[in-house]
């Protein structure tokens, strides 16, 4: 018997240290797409300050869950939260943006090393199954003295939630009526055509393995996987090539202020036209649950850090750093966070 | 002999240690009963809100469309059945070939060991390898021999997915065959020599027979992996929403929906469709298994009797 008071006073002591551990830290989930900037910048965050946070990359719709239930400090995610989901949550949350991404049109095409063009119309027209073989006309006359081949276009997509996929769509949905009205945008959407490969990963394996395969992808993937994609026609007519330059480019419109804009098809001159923020998710008052003084303080202290200094991480790692405009908005955000109606800075 | 084995544990367990041991195994069977008990009331609450909504039109449906929150289950339990079948077809002939070599003819000796290992490793691997190597090594295969037949060479769909889950399987059955073949008793096969039979005719007409039920039984196990695999399915059937044309379509399984959209699903009736389709799932598997039950009750009954 002795052996059993034994086990319980070891599993007791067990669960105490873990339960000491968890509220040490500060917990998010959320978005896959910034996860490598995230870790890289919480561990060197870690390293300077001995704040350890806990970032578990669970998906977008994963964080705006665990947000809503309040069983994580910040929540992360690639598309902003719906009106219907704002008014869901217990509290006002804020969108605090970090970094932006954008989604390439990439594909493998044998023997072609030109970079392709792309207009609106042909991608929507592409991925609604109108435009089916290379050597089509709509494409052709975008792309003169290249010799496109008489081959079938194999479309590929994600076969999971996220949130690429709600950009891309958005995007579409923006370019195109018939989208609009017959798919519509989300992070899963009934697809007219094509084969899906799960996460970024799976669509860059389907789209470099597949010759006259089309894909979208993160641009972070898309370079590292060494593939080739296209430019894109933006709304002022310019084929802007994706580059952490042009994506930035895409956020010079008046940003709202609470920050949740959709940046696809922007009136931005230079903007790279499939652009899109990443956001934190964090509760305006922060006195809930056991959340003491301390801890509040500890996450404004963090987001400040990644809207300014945590900034340098993101450019050697394939992610487009804030524009100034964006910066000041989200800056403005943090100052707005309370603990227990009382301002935190 | 028995009762010199009685004495030593009567020396070894006290009478209390005997009952706390009784009680132990007893509550942990009963914990996996209440288990499988406790999951199938959760999908269940957790499916009424998709059941009230879609009603029986879920069943029926082949759209599956999140944005204008229309679901149907029917091109996902068509791509989850075809898949598995079509892999069981597939890895019958091997898995039984392996269970006569290895219970049979090559009983001892190192080639018999290196094989036995080596398909002790095919289970061993993770099934997220098993997808790679679909995708980089099987994919680029089959794609000339879709060509050949003159269809649009995806290279991924139903086939490819039940090639990689026909290797996936075959260790299940394949021991499993192993282990039952080995255990027909020596007397009936040296009768059946001593009446002149061919080690052939040892096999068709006694061993099989014999060991038909418990053969049956592994294959049901690796029917039962079949169904339930999703990672190495997701990565090779195409994941396209459509019900199939041939067995070379792109298609799309129960299990590897949810896996794909479970982590994104952020509407209440979304979820619960996703989890209403593991409720078919669960169900599905527990009707084949009690098919499966009742076959092999009816194989060794029929044994007994002849």
């Amino acid at each position: 018997m002795n052996k059993y008071k034994l086990g319980l006073l070891t599993g007791l002591l067990v669960t105490g240290l873990s339960v000491a551990g968890f509220a040490a830290q500060i917990l998010g989930a959320g978005a896959t797409f910034p996860y490598p900037l995230y870790s890289k910048m919480f561990s060197d965050y870690n390293k300077l300050t001995g704040i350890e946070v806990n970032y578990q990359s669970i998906g977008s719709g994963g964080g705006i869950r665990q947000i809503l239930s309040r069983t994580v400090d910040f929540g992360a995610s690639d598309g902003f939260m719906s009106q219907s989901d704002l008014e869901k949550a217990p509290d006002t949350l804020l969108h605090i943006p970090i970094c932006m991404g954008a989604v390439v049109i990439a594909y493998t095409l044998p023997g072609i090393s030109k970079q392709l063009k792309f207009t609106p119309d042909v991608i929507a027209a592409i991925y609604l199954g109108d435009i089916t073989k290379w050597n089509d006309a709509r494409i052709e006359k975008l792309n003169p003295g290249v010799e496109l081949p008489d081959m079938p276009i194999v479309v590929i997509r994600r076969s999971d939630g996220s949130g690429t996929s709600f950009i891309f769509t958005d995007y579409l949905s923006k370019v195109s009526k018939t989208w609009a009205k017959e798919v519509g945008r989300g992070t899963s959407v009934s697809w007219p055509v094509g084969l899906g490969g799960k996460g970024n990963e799976g669509v860059a394996g389907l789209v470099k393995l597949t010759p006259g395969a089309i894909g979208y992808i993160e641009l972070v993937y898309a370079r590292q996987n060494k593939m080739d994609y296209g430019s894109v026609q933006n709304r002022s007519g310019l084929f802007v090539k994706p580059a952490l330059d042009s994506i930035e480019a895409a956020a010079v419109v008046d940003i709202p202020a609470d920050t949740r804009i959709s940046l696809t098809d922007t009136k931005a001159r230079f903007g790279y036209p499939i652009s899109g923020f990443t956001w934190l998710l964090v509760y305006q008052d922060q006195k809930y649950g056991n959340h003491t003084l301390k801890d509040a303080k500890e996450l404004v202290g963090l987001l400040n850090w990644m809207i300014k200094d945590g900034q340098a991480y993101a450019k050697p790692l394939d992610y487009a750093p804030l524009p100034k405009t964006a910066s000041s908005k989200a800056a403005a955000l943090i100052k707005s966070i309370t603990y227990n109606g009382q301002p935190l800075m | 002999m028995q009762e010199e084995d009685l004495t030593i544990t009567s020396g070894k367990i006290s009478p209390t240690g005997e009952f706390l041991f009784q009680k132990g195994i007893r509550l942990s069977g009963l914990l996996i009963a209440g288990l499988v008990v406790c999951i199938l009331i959760t999908l269940i609450f957790q499916s009424i809100p998709a059941f009230k909504h879609h009603g029986l039109s879920f069943f029926f449906s082949t759209k599956w469309d999140p944005v204008f929150s229309e679901f149907g289950v029917v091109v996902f339990l068509v791509g989850t059945l075809l898949t598995s079948f079509l892999a069981l077809l597939i890895s019958i002939p091997f898995s039984l070939s392996i269970s006569i070599l290895l219970g049979e003819y090559l009983k001892k000796g190192w080639i018999s060991a290196i094989l036995k290992s080596c398909i002790e490793l095919l289970a061993a691997i993770p099934s997220v390898i098993y997808g790679f190597w679909g995708l980089y090594v099987l994919v680029p295969f089959i794609r000339p021999f879709e060509m050949g037949l003159g269809i649009i060479p995806y290279g991924v769909g139903i086939f490819t997915a039940a090639l990689i889950l026909a290797i996936m399987i075959i260790p299940y059955s394949a021991s499993l065959g192993r282990e039952v073949i080995q255990l027909v008793p020596a007397e009936l096969k040296e009768a059946a020599l001593s009446l002149g039979a061919t080690r052939f005719e040892v096999m068709t007409q006694v061993i099989l027979p014999y060991a038909r039920s418990g053969i049956f039984a592994g294959i049901l196990l690796a029917l039962g992996r079949a169904l339930g695999e999703t990672m190495a399915v997701t990565m090779v059937i195409g994941n396209s929403n459509f019900l199939p044309e041939s067995i070379f379509s792109p298609s799309n399984t129960m299990a590897s929906v949810i896996a794909n959209e479970f982590t994104e699903a952020t509407g209440d009736l979304y979820l619960s469709s996703l989890i209403e389709i593991g409720l078919l799932l669960f169900i599905v598997s527990t009707i084949i298994s009690v098919i499966g039950r009742y076959i092999i009750k009816k194989l060794s009954i029929q044994q007994q009797h002849s």
